[in-house]
């Protein structure tokens, strides 16, 4: 039997694996080929070395687009997903109309990347502009916050779902257990509900630490990097170097590799982080 | 039946392997040192399967149009060349602001463009080695200042085929009015006798103390900041204290600018600013298509832009600007001697021929562009579809464009007592320095930034640019 299946693997992963291929495997090899290169069109370069990673480093564009990223994911991972937990605990309670609340709350997440920015630059805007009399533009930290406000209404929908499902799936029996043994409601919930829900935890993690990072849609509409470069995170920094200098392409490339390795580190760092605290139900 | 599904799969695996090899064949050429054979062995390519598409050795004509806005005129010349001549004609056009990238990619493709735009000097540093010499064609013969094409060592690489100008724009009706005031604080009596930066100064603060009499909300319209908006500030106000510098030192691309004329620029961004609808503070999200809506609605009475301004005036909603009324005034900064100043005339979209394509294709192309600036079809198409000011001696007066700001900058330019201020923002360093001088100006008008900073950083900034793209 076994054989028979294996006889038909290319029939059935064929279309996926040279999908896969095209659309990943290669762009990727290339991608990183051309980080070692000069070139305008990407069939057309010139070997030049490790010459665009020194040149990556030579302003400070990168590494504050690194740190401003960095502040950034911080602040919206911690702030997504202890409040997507908190909407999760309070609609998994058999309140009227949860099912109408959970769709509210994901339905920002359908939305785009680049509208959501547009929509939420005009609000700020006008609040700003009520308040204190200036736009989202000229300072940095509005542009911070806006992100964060931003990213927070976007992802908490999404991450509050992934909660709720495994909130659902943590056995009533352990919880009646703990509750006969004495336990308060916060000894339940940290004891049993949380280890119980860590699975969860590692995804939403990794979702929010990787979305943050790419940011890309929401920064370029919300702020664009302005004022100056100080909102600028590393995905639209690696864009405008790509795009914004002649012969600087191989360097956007360099930046987009050392982005990509950086990216990696640190979402498989917390992945093993997080895995290791996970326990059999 | 189960050896067919055998063969199949067998197939398909063979056609990746197939894919990936090749993919990795053709990444390592260029490693090997080969890459000029690897090139001549793709152009070899190309034409091979040209002949066997066209058959008849006629070659094809792919143009990446650089204009959104004429997009579908484009598409009907070609169909109607397509029918006279034969030859495949295919038009792509770029989004706004998407040149750049999308020439990247379309390049990069098998079927690349045969056609393409360069922006200028600059530009044709980035795509040298696809422009071919257009030194023997008659496109680069009929130009009627040659100076104008993009040569460098006897060749010439890039032939303009559009003209244009920018000023500022202004609405004669609510000019009129205000001249017809009688407790006006200036004694000219029209538009025209506005020749210099102090009295379009007057004049403009003058209107604004007396806004409410003239029905406008602001002399100028929003100072348009948010992204992609700049341009009209970074790239075309720019160009004139760089004009006068360059003039002044006779080098039109030095490797680091003074700035001399800075205070200039100050004088007219400032006047822009606290005469404008729109407070400073505000201009982070104004766009260039609210500013044309402004001065289309009537409530601000100037604003600055080119003759391709005109459309959208045309079609905004609300529109209440007539055409005679819409009018082109010289940016004046405050220079000596600018009272013989014109307005900004240029390009910024220089032809070239893909040097790398098939030589059918290339001749075709030629004969294309050539078709398009002599025939009598393809001039027609070209002033009255495509309104373009063409800089080609094969158009007679009466086949020029019918736009009410195409015809101011025909006007201007037959004016000999003026001089026309040229285009020389191509020689800008990069985008990149465009841009950091948009975010500077931006960070000034909301008052984050001082004058002396935006000049420091400025010229900081050229020499950084010119450099690491020398790189």
């Amino acid at each position: 039997m076994q054989k028979t299946y294996k006889k038909y693997f290319p029939v059935f992963a064929l279309p996926t694996l040279i999908a896969f291929a095209i659309a990943f495997l290669v762009p990727f090899l290339m991608g990183i080929y051309l980080s070692f290169c000069k070139f305008t069109t990407v069939t057309n370069a010139k070997w030049v070395g490790i010459a665009n990673y020194t040149r990556a480093f030579s302003n400070r564009d990168f590494p504050s687009a690194l740190w401003f990223t960095v502040k950034f994911t911080v602040v919206s991972v911690i702030l997504i997903n202890i409040l997507a937990f908190l909407l999760a605990l309070l609609l998994t309670r058999k309140v009227k109309g949860t099912n109408v609340f959970r769709t509210i709350f994901f339905m920002p997440n359908l939305i785009g990347g680049i509208v959501l920015g547009y929509i939420w630059q005009l609000i700020i805007n006008s609040v700003l502009l009520a308040t204190v009399g200036a736009d989202i533009t000229s300072r940095a930290g509005y542009g911070f916050w806006g992100l964060v406000v931003l990213m927070c209404w976007q992802m908490i929908g999404y991450m509050m779902i992934i909660y709720i499902a495994g909130i659902q799936n943590v056995a009533p029996e352990l919880i009646e257990a703990a509750q006969i043994d004495g336990a308060t409601g916060w000894q339940v919930l940290t004891k049993v509900t949380i280890p119980m829900v860590m699975p969860s935890v590692t995804i939403c993690l990794f979702l929010t630490i990787s979305n943050s990072f790419k940011l890309f849609d929401q920064n370029l509409s919300l702020t664009a990097g302005l004022p100056g470069k100080q909102t600028q995170m590393m995905a639209l920094d690696i864009f405008n170097t790509f795009y914004g200098r002649n012969g600087w392409e191989g360097v956007g490339q360099a930046k987009a590799v050392i982005f990509f390795v950086i990216v990696g580190i640190i979402t498989f760092t917390q992945l093993w982080l997080t895995r290791r605290k996970e326990v059999e139900g | 039946m189960k050896r067919l599904k055998k063969w199949t799969a067998v197939t398909m695996l063979i056609a990746v392997l197939a894919c990936t090899l090749t993919a990795c064949s053709k990444e390592k050429k260029p490693e090997n040192g080969q890459q000029d054979t690897n090139q001549n062995d793709t152009a070899q390519n190309n034409s091979n399967t040209d002949n066997n598409q066209a058959a008849n050795g006629k070659g094809r004509v792919y143009y990446l149009n650089f204009k959104p806005e004429v997009a579908d005129v484009w598409e009907k010349i070609a169909a109607e060349y397509t029918k006279e001549t034969g030859v495949p004609v295919k038009v792509v056009t770029a989004a706004s602001g998407e040149y750049e990238k999308t020439l990247k990619s379309e390049m990069a493709k098998k079927e690349a463009p045969t056609l393409f735009h360069i922006n200028g000097p600059v530009g044709y540093q980035t795509w040298k080695d696809y422009t071919m010499d257009l030194k023997d064609t008659n496109l680069y013969s009929w130009l009627n200042t040659p100076d104008l094409a993009i040569s460098e060592d006897g060749g010439v690489f890039g032939v303009p085929f559009v003209v244009e100008g920018y000023g500022i724009i202004y609405n004669d009706d609510i000019m009129q009015k205000y001249f017809a005031l009688t407790d006006k604080a200036v004694d000219i009596t029209s538009v025209d006798q506005i020749n210099n930066f102090a009295t379009l100064k007057a004049v403009a603060e003058d209107m604004t103390a007396k806004k409410d009499q003239l029905g406008i909300k602001g002399v100028f319209a929003s100072t348009s900041f948010s992204a992609g908006n700049d341009w009209r500030w970074q790239t075309h106000l720019m160009n004139l204290p760089m004009y006068y510098e360059f003039k002044e030192s006779g080098n039109k691309n030095p490797d680091t600018i003074a700035f001399t004329y800075n205070e200039n620029f100050k004088n007219i961004f400032d006047l822009y600013l606290n005469n404008s609808l729109t407070a400073p503070e505000a201009l982070g999200s104004k766009s260039v298509d609210d500013s044309m809506g402004e001065f289309a609605r009537g409530e601000a009475a100037m604003v600055q832009n080119g003759n391709w301004g005109w459309s959208e005036v045309q079609k905004a909603e609300g529109n209440t600007v007539k055409e005679e009324n819409i009018k082109f005034l010289p940016i004046y900064i405050g220079v000596n001697g600018e009272e013989k100043q014109s307005i900004c005339i240029g390009t910024e979209n220089f032809l070239s021929v893909n040097s790398q394509a098939s030589a059918d294709d290339q001749k075709a192309s030629i004969a294309f562009m050539e078709w398009v600036f002599s025939s009598d079809k393809g001039k027609e198409f070209v002033s009255k579809d495509l309104g373009f000011i063409t800089p080609f001696t094969t158009f007679e007066d009466a086949e020029k464009p019918v736009d009410p700001l195409a015809r101011e900058v025909d006007r201007y330019m037959k004016n000999t007592d003026l001089y026309t201020v040229t285009w020389d923002f191509t020689a800008f360093p990069s985008q990149e320095f465009k841009n950091m001088l948009g975010a500077d100006l931006l960070s000034y008008a909301q008052g984050n930034l001082k004058w002396e900073e935006l000049v420091k950083n400025t010229s900081q900034n050229w020499a950084d640019e010119k450099e690491m793209s020398a790189q």
